[in-house]
């Protein structure tokens, strides 16, 4: 097998470095609603973090560990999360999108927070957003990362066929 | 000059000449523009009604859901697409 990844040098300072990278991205995503970021943007740093173990650990090591098809119901799960909560809307709230259980006392992200700018940031508010959050964020890490697992797979399988 | 060229230069000509009237109108640095209607609402009342300290937030994900929902859209499709694109070649 030609694709073996890097030097074990390399090797050794990603798995260093990736829970850093992933914690601090899971940080940006249940973050969203009270710092910048959000879903979007901290699922991309989660994403990088894995493609940079793919590039040091090459991607047949990584097609062996976790399956695109995996990554696929992982993304599915998150869009239909994210559309989940949207159409609970029509149910609890009057809309589609309606955030029905912000500043609703809920013990779940329903505390109510106070106009002005906060002395600290209470986790526990903003209602649907925080789940909306994650569901984003469970679908931007698993849709990226599929992409490039699959593209880096594809063309190192291609280069050794030739 | 071939036919070709002259309608590129006609239409590159006519673009860029948008772009700079349109830099010209642009309303000066530091100002703001006059009807901040929008603007004023959300920054009233986006704390109060959707209860994130992040405006921005509950912009993108309460008050314009359907971009997100569309922007989610996008990058499912992107998925979708790339997968059936490299399912062949895996093989």
């Amino acid at each position: 097998m030609k694709d073996e990844g890097m030097s074990r040098i390399v090797k050794t300072i990603t798995s260093t470095i990736f829970p850093f990278i992933f914690i601090y991205g899971l940080y940006i995503i249940a973050h969203g609603h009270l710092t910048p970021g959000g879903g979007f943007q901290g699922g991309a740093v989660v994403a990088s973090g894995c493609v940079m173990i793919l590039v040091a650990y090459g991607s047949v090591w990584m097609m062996k560990k976790i399956k695109e098809k995996n990554l696929s119901v992982l993304e599915s799960l998150g869009a239909i999360g994210f559309i989940g909560l949207a159409f609970l809307g029509l149910i609890f709230g009057e809309v589609f999108f309606s955030n029905y259980f912000a500043n609703s006392k809920f013990f779940l992200f329903g505390e109510e927070v106070t106009f002005g700018v906060p002395e600290f940031a209470n986790i526990n508010t903003a209602g649907i957003l925080p789940l909306m959050n994650f569901a984003v964020g469970l679908k931007v890490i698993a849709g990226l990362f599929a992409i490039v697992l699959i593209m880096a797979y594809a063309t190192s399988k291609n280069k050794e066929g030739e | 000059m071939s036919k070709r060229e002259l309608v590129g230069i006609v239409a590159f000509s006519i673009v860029a000449i948008f772009f700079v009237f349109t830099a010209l109108m642009i309303h000066p640095f530091g100002s703001p523009p006059s009807d901040t209607n929008m603007d004023d609402y959300i920054i009233d009342n986006a704390q109060t009604e959707t209860g994130a300290n992040n405006a921005v937030t509950s912009v993108v994900f309460d008050y314009r859901g359907f971009d997100t929902l569309g922007e989610a859209t996008i990058l499912f499709t992107a998925v979708a697409g790339v997968i059936l694109l490299f399912r062949r070649l895996k093989k």
